[in-house]
């Protein structure tokens, strides 16, 4: 029997407490527009996406209303471009990153995922085309977002993709310059990608995924926090009870508006992500949970361990929430995209080695993180190397977004607006790591991969 | 709210929050537009929160005139009108949430 009381708790998630859903993302298999000219690949992959995905923006806005539950983004995954378009030798992919922009914008979404590429064991010549052309479709496209898999558990590390992503990395943010370098923003290097990450800018349909399906990321940092605060000064298992009690009910919200949209769309409905996503909205912040929980700012000493007992905590109370649980599921730590963050990192207490040291205990990695100007492509290679390795021995995702940002050294800011926010932009190591990256080759996986 | 626990009518019930500050008028206001467009009330419980008056009604949709996101919006004039925040949601956003 539902009372008053928890009537009003719902209502007060949603109107003070930022709870909303933060995507629903369409999944779209492309892989039967493979074949013929790059001319009419892209006929039918704008035919196909704008078919499948016509209702999506309005059967998203109606769930909203009727459950009266924010959706602050429809969004669509693809399979990776590198698949679909590498049957015609083309070297013209540009085109097809256009499609795609075309296709998103005649649907309404803001952002389309799949320009993207799985080379953690090596890379074929579709591939490399593919990755080599991503800077120019970044900087011409709006929605278009790209991600590359460098690494995985079971294949190791490619250096040598992790070598050209420093570089790709860096031409991407010298095209777009007049934007802060932008287009790094809707780039993400991976180790172990998800094949069914509804969270952009990583999102693709993987190779495994059916026809089309709907995938779900719930938000609700500010929930957690509130949560956490109420907790008062119990002690850590009460703590962990009380997160896991609220993930509960935020992911019960996102399995409700995943099942009702793939019922209305109908296509099957994938996972629920069960990632606490922030925004730049003050109070919806993870990095504002870790410091409810006794931490004077995010980034001290203890934010590893506050980290790890909320992702825990999440992905227990998550996965009672909702029959399919997946996607990246913990907490995310984007530093422009999270005030808190962004706070830690102007006042010092948050570097890029506590965020690397965090990534070994939440979801994804170093994300949304600006870096000065003029950082090495073979600093960037090695920071993501680090975050590789970070994840093929962890056996869980890890990726790189880093925005190199032209022109700006430590202490400017780079601003993105909207939910992509503002970040300071922080210091690297300035001791080279150029040799090691220049070995090339690939690292080999490591011992615990071989499970069978 | 006992009508809840039952499983017939089930999604074409809505939950309706009337949040605000007190006046004269407001049950009245929000059940006017509830009969002329034929849905019925099955509950009503208030308390008063912070010194603002919080309503919850239960209504059944089954033989409404009007769907949902229309009836919000005849709500949503009416709580501008009276100074008060209405909100009208299918249940299931409640019962998702706290029940398993």
């Amino acid at each position: 029997m539902l009372t008053i009381q928890e009537i009003l708790e719902t209502i007060k998630m949603i109107q003070e407490e930022h709870l909303d859903i933060r995507t629903i993302t369409m999944g779209i298999s492309l892989r039967d527009c493979a074949g013929g000219d790059v001319r009419s690949v892209c006929r039918s992959i704008y035919d196909k996406i704008t078919r499948l995905a016509g209702n999506l923006v309005p059967t998203g806005e109606a769930i909203a209303r009727e459950y009266g539950i924010p959706i602050v983004n429809k969004r669509i995954s693809v399979t990776p471009i590198s698949l679909v378009a590498e049957y015609d030798h083309t070297e013209d992919y540009l085109r097809v990153a256009e499609t795609l922009d075309r296709a998103a914008a005649e649907v309404g979404v803001n952002f389309i995922g799949g320009y993207s590429a799985l080379v953690h064991k090596g890379s074929t010549g579709g591939d490399n085309v593919l990755i080599n052309s991503i800077p120019a479709a970044l900087a011409g496209t709006e929605r278009v977002c790209a991600s590359v898999n460098v690494a995985t558990t079971k294949a190791g590390i490619n250096m040598d993709a992790v070598a050209l992503m420093g570089r790709i990395i860096k031409e991407t943010a010298a095209r777009t310059a007049d934007r802060d370098g932008l287009g790094c923003a809707k780039l993400v290097v991976f180790a172990n990608v998800p094949e069914d990450n509804p969270f952009m800018a990583g999102a693709f349909h993987g190779v495994g995924e059916p026809e089309s399906v709907i995938n779900v990321g719930v938000s609700g940092p500010g929930v957690v926090k509130r949560a956490v605060e109420q907790a008062g000064n119990c002690d850590f298992g009460t703590l962990a009870e009380t997160v896991k009690k609220t993930a509960f009910k935020i992911t019960r919200m996102g399995e409700l508006v995943g099942r009702a949209a793939a019922a209305r769309l109908g296509v099957p409905f994938g996972i629920v992500d069960i990632s606490l996503a922030p925004t730049p909205a003050v109070g919806d912040s993870v990095a504002e949970i870790l410091e409810a929980m006794g931490l004077a700012r995010c980034g001290t000493h203890g934010t590893t361990a506050a980290l790890a007992l909320l992702n825990d905590a999440v992905k227990k109370g998550g996965a009672m929430a909702s029959s399919y649980v997946g996607g990246l599921s913990g907490a995310f730590i984007p530093v422009s995209e999270d005030a808190g963050m962004m706070r830690a990192a102007v006042e010092g207490a948050l570097g890029l080695d506590k965020l690397e040291a965090m990534t070994c205990v939440c979801s994804v990695g170093l994300d949304m993180i600006a870096v000065p100007g003029d950082t090495s492509a073979e600093t960037i290679s090695a920071i993501i190397a680090d975050e590789a390795a970070i994840g093929v021995v962890n056996q869980k995702t890890t990726a790189v977004r880093i925005i190199p940002a032209p022109g700006k050294k430590v202490g400017d800011y780079v601003e993105f607006g909207g939910l992509l926010g503002r970040a300071p932009v922080m210091p690297v190591h300035s001791f080279s790591a150029a040799a090691f990256i220049k070995r090339g080759g690939r690292i080999p996986a490591p011992i615990h991969s071989l499970s069978n | 709210m006992k009508y809840l626990d039952t499983t017939e009518n089930r999604g074409k019930r809505i939950i309706i929050t009337v949040i605000g500050p007190d006046r004269v008028g407001i049950i009245a206001g929000v059940t006017g537009i509830l009969a002329e467009n034929n849905i019925n009330i099955l509950d009503i419980s208030q308390t008063i929160m912070q010194e603002f008056l919080v309503m919850v009604l239960i209504a059944d949709m089954e033989k409404s005139k009007i769907d949902l996101l229309a009836l919000k919006d005849r709500l949503s004039i009416k709580g501008d009108e009276l100074g008060v925040r209405i909100e009208a949601q299918h249940e299931d956003a409640f019962k998702f949430m706290h029940r398993v």
